[in-house]
């Protein structure tokens, strides 16, 4: 038996692998849903902003070869969109849902658009860090192959857990999202609040959608997203609004992503589709037990939608 | 309730002549022209304010937008040809987007038809098989029943989470739709596989005799009548029957609705359950008509375009009819369009979101204007 060979251990590695790998998406536009939510707007648009952020990362850097501009430009573009949602959305009866809605059908549609040209080149990689070098099996060594981006990720989760507690721009989203009278009272405006919140959020999910075209799965084509963007809203809600458990709930999402491809692995291939069903499964799960009727949700900010 | 009111009894008037009766219908015409007019000027202008912004997009890029617009009439609209075109793909857009608009009733944001219309078109494909030699005058309303029952399951069930543990049915109802087709092709490629399907795995194929034809002298299949039946049923019950009135009142203040005793539970998970059995009729319609067995191919992207057609008819059952109509001649000349000026398809989707979100924006502009105010049309005593 060689150091390869690792039979069904294979599968634990390859979630744990898998968690770190797929969470980031996940983690990016939950975090960025979280500042959004918090200032009391919901941004069902982020699908989109994370497509368009995900072809504009690639564009750029196929012309510029330097990942980090890429990621610079999709945040640059995921700002616009923040901006353009949270500016329509404080016109009175305008629906912040639907215009999410819209949105996500006009960014995805301006992705293909744009991104027709870019599908077939190839664009060099975000980096990525090795920290499985103690071991000497090649799934472990792979499964640590960690990406910048996702430890950029985790300490920005930290930093707005703290900055969300601390700081005065923390409070100010809070009382935003609590109350718009009380925000009024203390003389801010909400909706300057929330504009800001929103572009804040899109262009973090575009940073999602940057690591999906740049690192895994590495390339631009139309199916790159498989709704992570929606998802990641979902998970908020999971996460009570909390970016630290937002990073849980990101890791936990990307493990069961990875789940269908770690059984795929070892040679299970019976029920494949329903394997790849099993983050849909499990955020639907999660929603039902985590809400309830009758009272608000714990840690929900008082002005959104959704909680009321 | 204060204008009634403040009119006087006809009682207390001596019978008016002929002319001052002639003048009241007058004033009573002009006040409901106001107010109709509203919900006909401002998504026509909503509708053509997205039109200019999208030509301006084409212009940016060095195309010209009339070329688009000449083209976009000529593959659908322009010719008995393409017309027809418009209509057959108008004609699975009609259930999808009623699967929208009877919740919004309710004021729910429902999303997720795609799933709906995935697994009625499933159930209706794996029912007929072994059905086979039942005449089909029993075995497609059969598969009908399938479907519409499969459909109304699977959005009832968003309707009881919502109702029951306040699940957000925008956000279930999509991952709902993920979990649809991913069912779908675990079913597809296993249990209900038929075995000669290779290249691409699908149901059984249904028997000529189970299919549904055209329209007699087009080339239109039945399924853009029933969708426009059923639109016209579901505003019938929207704006004529009690149910319709107390799933408003619903959608307007739920905890008003508690309190007079409207069984909301039943409202919610009803509705709901009937817009799910319209995507599942869809599904259905599009297997007996088009695919002729469920394959990956259902997930067309029906139930997306259904959101948009809902949502740019306000929600109101007899608009969507002419919507679609539209949106069905806008993707059937996408082709066109993308053949004679090198643009890519996804154009099409950059036209329906920029269409989408200008009609969400017009939102903000009822009951702004003067000129819709029926009081401005009263007569000045």
């Amino acid at each position: 038996m060689d150091a390869g060979d690792i039979g069904w251990w294979g599968v634990p590695i390859a979630i744990v692998g898998g968690a770190i790998r797929v969470s980031t998406p996940f983690l990016f536009v939950s975090l960025g849903e979280t500042i959004t939510e918090r200032s009391g707007r919901i941004n069902l648009g982020l699908e989109g902003t994370l497509v368009f952020g995900a072809m504009t990362a690639y564009a750029v850097t196929v012309v510029t070869l330097s990942p980090w501009l890429g990621v610079l430009a999709a945040m640059a573009a995921g700002t616009l969109f923040g901006l353009f949602h949270g500016w329509i959305c404080k016109f009175p009866r305008v629906n912040d849902i639907a215009i999410g809605i819209a949105l996500m059908l006009l960014g995805t549609g301006l992705a293909f658009f744009f991104g027709k040209p870019f599908i077939q080149p190839s664009a060099p990689d975000l980096p990525a860090i090795s920290l499985g070098w103690w071991s000497d099996i090649p799934q472990v060594r792979a499964a640590l192959q960690i990406n910048v981006l996702f430890l950029i990720g985790a300490a920005l989760a930290l930093f707005l857990w703290w900055a969300f507690r601390t700081t005065r721009i923390g409070l100010v989203l809070r009382v935003v999202g609590d109350s718009s009278d009380a925000a009024r009272a203390m003389g801010l405006n909400p909706d300057t609040v929330r504009l800001l919140a929103t572009a804040a959020g899109g262009a973090l999910a575009a940073i999602g959608g940057a690591y999906l075209t740049l690192y895994y799965p590495g390339s631009w084509n139309e199916g790159v997203s498989s709704g992570q963007g929606l998802m990641a809203v979902a998970l908020v809600i999971f996460a009570r609004w909390n970016p630290l458990g937002c990073f849980a709930a990101a890791l936990l999402f990307g493990g069961a992503g990875a789940l269908g491809p770690a059984l795929q692995s070892v040679g299970v291939t019976q029920g494949y589709y329903l394997f790849y069903a099993a983050p849909y499964v499990l955020t639907l799960v999660v929603m039902i037990l985590t809400s309830s009727p009758g009272r608000a949700l714990a840690g929900a900010p008082g002005e959104l939608t959704v909680a009321k | 309730m204060a204008d009634i009111a403040s009119r006087p009894l006809a009682t207390d008037r001596p019978a008016p002549s002929a002319t001052a009766r002639l003048a009241v219908l007058r004033e009573t015409l002009r006040e409901t022209l106001a107010r109709r007019a509203e919900a006909v000027v401002i998504p026509v202008a909503a509708l053509l304010v997205g039109l200019a912004l999208f030509s301006l997009f084409i212009a940016a890029l060095d195309k010209s937008p009339l070329q688009f617009f000449e083209l976009m009439w000529r593959g659908g609209f322009g010719s008995w040809f393409s017309f027809q075109n418009a209509l057959a793909r108008a004609a699975p857009l009609l259930l999808a987007a009623l699967c929208v608009a009877l919740p919004a009733r309710l004021g729910l944001v429902v999303i997720g038809g795609e799933g709906a219309i995935v697994l009625g078109a499933l159930a209706a494909a794996a029912i007929a098989p072994p059905l086979r030699g039942v005449p089909p005058l029993l075995v497609i309303p059969a598969m009908a029943l399938a479907g519409m029952v499969v459909g109304g399951l699977w959005i009832g069930a968003v309707g009881a989470l919502r109702h029951w543990r306040a699940v957000n049915e925008t956000i279930s109802s999509l991952l709902m739709t993920y979990i649809a087709i991913a069912l779908m092709n675990h079913l597809v490629e296993g249990p209900l596989r038929d075995p000669a399907s290779l290249n691409k795995p699908s149901t059984l194929p249904l028997d000529a005799a189970y299919r549904i034809g055209p329209l007699p002298g087009l080339d239109v299949h039945w399924g853009l009548v029933v969708g426009t039946v059923v639109c016209l049923a579901a505003w019938v019950l929207i704006d004529k029957t009690r149910w319709g009135f107390a799933a408003r009142i619903v959608g307007g203040n739920v905890r008003a609705a508690q309190l007079q005793g409207l069984p909301v539970a039943r409202l919610t998970i009803g509705f709901c359950a009937l817009a799910g059995a319209c995507a599942g009729l869809a599904g259905m319609i599009e297997v007996a008509a088009v695919q002729g067995s469920a394959n990956a191919s259902l997930a067309a992207g029906y139930g997306y375009t259904g959101i948009l057609v809902a949502f740019l008819a306000r929600h109101n059952p007899l608009a969507i009819v002419p919507v679609a109509i539209l949106l069905g001649g806008v993707e059937a000349s996408g082709g066109l369009i993308q053949r004679r000026m090198d643009l890519p398809n996804a154009t099409v989707l950059v036209l329906q979101g920029v269409l989408f979100v200008a009609t969400l924006f017009s939102e903000t502009f009822y009951g702004r204007f003067k000129a819709f105010n029926p009081d401005l049309w009263k007569r000045r005593d």
